[in-house]
């Protein structure tokens, strides 16, 4: 399956029969990994499928148990990550190792020897001007950390390990935490760095954005490679999905039609507070049905976290939650459990589950007091193992045994775990929230189709989710959040991505403009319509515009718009967002961020 | 020396089961033979030391009583930290508790609640044991609720009602309590004993001058009480499932707040039991040293026992006999000295179970 191109190069990377076998699992069985300087080479894979394994081997944080690893040409033994980095290999982990308090310069300093003692800064602020200079990175490296954007601090990671010498990177999901014009800047980087001979892999296992930066393509699945140093022209998203899980993955879920049933939970003005003491939710009504999955949509942090808290008993509110007649607000969650009320929370390990306690302590976590498993005053563990080792196969947790700490799960095998829990006490309502977040794509199918089962089975569903495309397949109707209101609720097909997409910004339903196709939406319709918007905003308050010329001077990364885009716009088009109170760099932002996904998928197909 | 080759901490995923035993006996011993350096360096000779140690301690039936009676109050502090630790509350006030328990416990007598002349011992020691109890668990009660409803800091909480419950005995035994002006109480009448081996001499010669008393047995009873409840109960679940994550104990609909409450009064209870047996079994009366720091010791014992309430029966004994032969041995400080290196690497041991440590060769820098 090589490809043999680059015969007289040496390469940058070559890593040969790399076996790392961890306790019941084979993390890495005979993988090969080769990669030459100045490419951009995808490492795809669902959650512990061993890409981040094969990473850390390269790192120096894990040694395999056999296997050799070449850094140009020369054979390697790294005992640490100072090795690596003495050999310049340098990752950008996903979360960011950053002082706060500190600038920029500071930052990419801690750790060297270099400054002793005295520390003249300035000059080293130049040096790290100089160097992103060189590699196009837009940063002021006297920024302190905490005023820039999660984009930017990944700027600084990044020129971090350049500053260290580096000419291969490992990128760790790089895009996970970025906005889609972040992320489209940070690709525009990588393939400059590439350019100037770098080699970078790029961890990911988003099919799309692979296909827009890499050069070179190795899969791998369950600790095998499935595809080495593949050319990325010869796939599709759908052979690459297979690639990576080992079968064809359908991205059309089973949906049946069905009438929504009688009423299941209905909020009644509720109100909340957040964690600061603001109010977060704001006179909320809400109802929902048996057979129905009510989608809730928003920016991040617009009360939906609130709301799921409030409705599970883990929030104090005012106003009435009516669940199936009884009023749960304000009762504790072992009521609303015990009513039938099954909660995915958004925190799967902080929240979901006992990291340190077994897989079966952590299934019967709801249910320890419910027979076989409780027994008099006792707990039953047989009948308890013996139901997680059921669910185990049900759900298709892959894990050595029953009695596995659930730390020890991957993302997508813990989740399983979650909803085996709570979806097999069949509940009477499921409020899920990001059900979906950080699986891969295997996962996510699974773990959707579980949903859509449930529904099909007379299950009352709330769906919170950041995704519209999960949201637009899923829901029934899509309820809008936004500053802790619902801003309307829709039925899913009477309108489109973009009205969707709206009203997330704050527009009611009475202001929208009107739908702008038939009945369904199409990646290129959303497109032109998401620039036909930006138009509008961006001419109907000049004021606006001169302030984010100034935003875009003070933050030369931060999200701006082409010239010329501006420039073309239609003058007479009334605002679809009059009556809101944002102004138009944030507005835009708001439908960057939500129409961005499908917004590039467009661009691209 | 140098060490020749460069060592290394490398996360463990999992360790064998045996392990966690064998780290807590090689503290033990490990303590033992860096006290032995120290004494060395102080011109004794350890082995002889250690020797005479042993005799002290296990030399004689009649010691060996000796070693148990210093061994139950460790107990029963120890199996009250367990089940504290194992949700992570931080109790290191046994050694109040442990006084609070004895003075309600005295309180049967010197107020007196009963007629101690009419009631049958058997009523006069339970109501003892009962309000022991009562008097822990009221004292642990205050910081399990500035905890569990203010979230408090238990440890600065429960170390500083240490010494108000040391001083409140003390106001008793020096004041209204005082055996005319000694600061401590008359001795308490013979219903209000609990039941020692040497009462039966005048049957088993045997046993004359053992002054183990029967609150060996509420030691045993209480360790298979806490064995349930961890390993058996469903309440041992919820401990476990706070102590591992308390915001996935609350989604999964378990009261955080109650739990708190209650394991911190039972926590309380065992020490002030504890309390009651030394002043019903052992002095016969509240005065002002009735403990040898037991509370800090059971603190010790309930870490080196790994939290499991057999092991904590064992390591008990072994502490009861260093503070046995401590008595024997000048300076007495000499126990103490090994207990705490005892903790020292009990605690430090915890790396062995997290990590694995390894030998590495330099890399082989050839082509």
């Amino acid at each position: 399956m090589t490809i043999p191109e680059e015969k007289n190069t040496i390469p940058a990377v070559e890593m040969q029969d790399i076996v790392l076998r961890f306790p019941g699992v084979l993390a890495n069985d005979h993988v090969n990994f080769t990669m030459y300087p100045g490419e951009i080479h995808a490492l795809l894979g669902e959650n512990g499928a061993g890409k981040s394994t094969l990473m850390n081997v390269l790192t120096g944080l894990y040694k395999p148990q056999s296997g050799e690893v070449r850094i140009h040409g020369k054979l390697v033994n790294f005992n640490s990550p100072k090795d690596a980095i003495a050999n310049g290999i340098g990752m950008v982990h996903q979360h960011f190792m950053l002082v706060e308090n500190q600038t920029v310069t500071e930052n990419i300093l801690i750790g060297l020897d270099n400054p002793r003692f005295a520390l003249n800064l300035k000059r080293y602020d130049k040096q790290v001007s100089d160097l992103a200079e060189q590699f196009g990175i837009h940063i002021d490296p006297t920024a302190k950390i905490w005023q820039l954007s999660v984009g930017e601090q990944q700027r600084v990671e990044i020129l971090k390990i350049l500053y260290r010498g580096a000419n291969i990177l490992i990128m760790d999901e790089p895009t996970a935490v970025l906005a889609p014009q972040e992320a489209d800047e940070l690709i525009a980087t990588l393939k400059g760095m590439a350019a100037q001979g770098k080699s970078i892999a790029f961890i990911s296992h988003k099919l799309n954005e692979v296909k827009q930066v890499a050069d070179k393509l190795t899969v791998l699945r369950r600790g095998r490679v499935t595809a080495e140093r593949m050319d990325l022209q010869n796939f599709t998203r759908e052979s690459l999905a297979s690639l990576m899980v080992g079968r064809e993955v359908i991205f059309n879920l089973h949906k049946c039609d069905q009438a929504a049933g009688p009423e299941v939970l209905r909020l009644e003005d509720v109100s909340a507070l957040n964690n600061k003491n603001l109010p977060a939710l704001r006179n909320v009504d809400l109802e929902l049905h048996e057979g129905e999955i009510l989608g809730i949509a928003g920016v991040a942090g617009n009360g939906q976290s609130e709301l799921v808290e409030t409705i599970t008993g883990l929030r104090p509110c005012s106003g009435r939650i009516w669940l199936e007649g009884r009023d749960i607000a304000n009762r504790p969650p072992s009521f609303s459990i015990s009513q039938g009320l099954a909660h995915i929370p958004e925190d799967r390990i902080g929240v979901g589950s006992a990291p340190n306690l077994s897989l079966t302590s952590n299934i019967i976590m709801k249910r320890f007091d419910q027979k076989p498993v409780s027994q008099k005053w006792q707990l039953n563990y047989m009948a308890a193992d013996k139901l997680a080792g059921g669910l185990k196969t049900e759900y298709d947790i892959q894990a050595p045994s029953v009695q596995t700490q659930a730390r020890k799960l991957s993302g997508g095998n813990l989740q399983k775990l979650i909803l085996a829990r709570e979806l097999s006490s069949t509940p009477r309502m499921v409020v899920a929230m990001q059900p979906t977040r950080g699986l891969d794509v295997g996962a996510i199918e699974s773990v959707q189709q579980l949903l859509l089962n449930q529904r099909a089975q007379g299950t009352a569903i709330l769906l919170v989710s950041e995704d519209l495309d999960e949201l637009l397949s899923l829901s029934d109707r899509i309820a809008v959040m936004y500053e802790g209101q619902i801003v309307g609720t829709v039925c899913t097909g009477e309108f489109d991505i973009n009205q969707i997409g709206l009203m997330m910004t704050g527009t009611s339903l009475g202001d929208l403009p009107a739908k702008t196709s038939g009945v369904g939406t199409s990646n290129e319709r959303a497109v032109s319509d998401f620039d036909g918007v930006l138009e509008q905003l961006h001419h109907q308050d000049q004021a606006a515009q001169a302030d984010q010329t100034h935003q875009a001077e003070r933050f030369p990364g931060s999200v701006m718009l082409d010239e010329d885009q501006t420039q073309a716009a239609p003058e007479e088009i009334p605002s679809p967002l009059e009556g809101s109170e944002l102004n138009v760099s944030e507005k835009e932002r708001v439908l960057r961020k939500v129409l961005g996904q499908n917004y590039k998928q467009g661009d691209e197909e | 020396m140098k060490i020749p080759y460069p060592v290394f901490l490398k996360r463990a995923e999992d360790y064998p089961k045996w392990l966690p035993a064998a780290t807590s006996v090689a503290a033990v011993l490990l303590a033992f033979i860096i006290s032995g350096i120290i004494l060395k360096a102080t011109g004794a000779n350890p082995i002889k030391v250690y020797s005479y140690f042993i005799k002290a301690s296990f030399g004689s039936w009649g010691a060996f009583s000796d070693v148990i009676v210093k061994a139950i109050p460790l107990m029963l502090i120890g199996l009250g930290c367990s089940l504290a630790f194992r949700m992570r509350l931080w109790n290191i006030g046994a050694e109040g508790q442990f006084f609070v328990g004895a003075f309600l416990a005295t309180a049967v007598v010197m107020v007196p609640l009963v007629d101690l002349d009419t009631t049958p011992r058997w009523a006069v020691l339970s109501l003892m044991a009962a309000l022991g109890m009562l008097g822990g668990a009221i004292y642990a009660f205050i910081a399990g609720y500035l905890k569990a409803k203010l979230n408090i800091n238990e440890i600065i909480i429960t170390l500083m009602l240490n010494y108000i419950a040391v001083l409140w005995n003390n106001y008793w035994i020096f004041g209204k309590w005082s055996e005319s002006g000694f600061q401590m109480t008359k001795v308490f009448p013979k219903n209000a004993w609990l039941p020692r081996l040497a009462d039966l001499a005048g049957k088993f010669p045997f046993f004359s001058g053992m002054t183990v008393h029967a609150g060996i047995f509420f030691a045993l009873a209480a360790a298979i009480i806490v064995y349930l409840i961890i390993y058996r109960s469903k309440w041992g679940y919820k401990i476990t499932l706070i102590g591992d994550n308390p915001r996935a104990a609350r989604y999964a609909g378990i009261n955080i707040t109650a739990n708190t409450i209650l394991v911190f009064m039972i926590s309380g209870a065992l020490a002030g039991l504890a309390g009651m047996t030394e002043v019903s079994g052992v002095v016969h009366r509240l005065q002002e040293r009735i403990s040898t720091s037991y509370g800090f010791s059971g603190v010790i014992v309930a870490w080196l026992a790994k939290l499991n309430p057999f092991a904590v029966i064992v390591v008990s004994i072994l502490f009861g006999a260093l503070l046995v032969a401590s008595r024997e041995i000048q300076p007495s400080g000499l126990s103490f000295l090994i207990q705490g290196i005892t903790l020292f690497l009990v605690i430090s041991s915890d790396v062995l179970l997290k990590y694995e440590i390894k030998w590495v060769r330099p890399a082989q820098e050839t082509a």
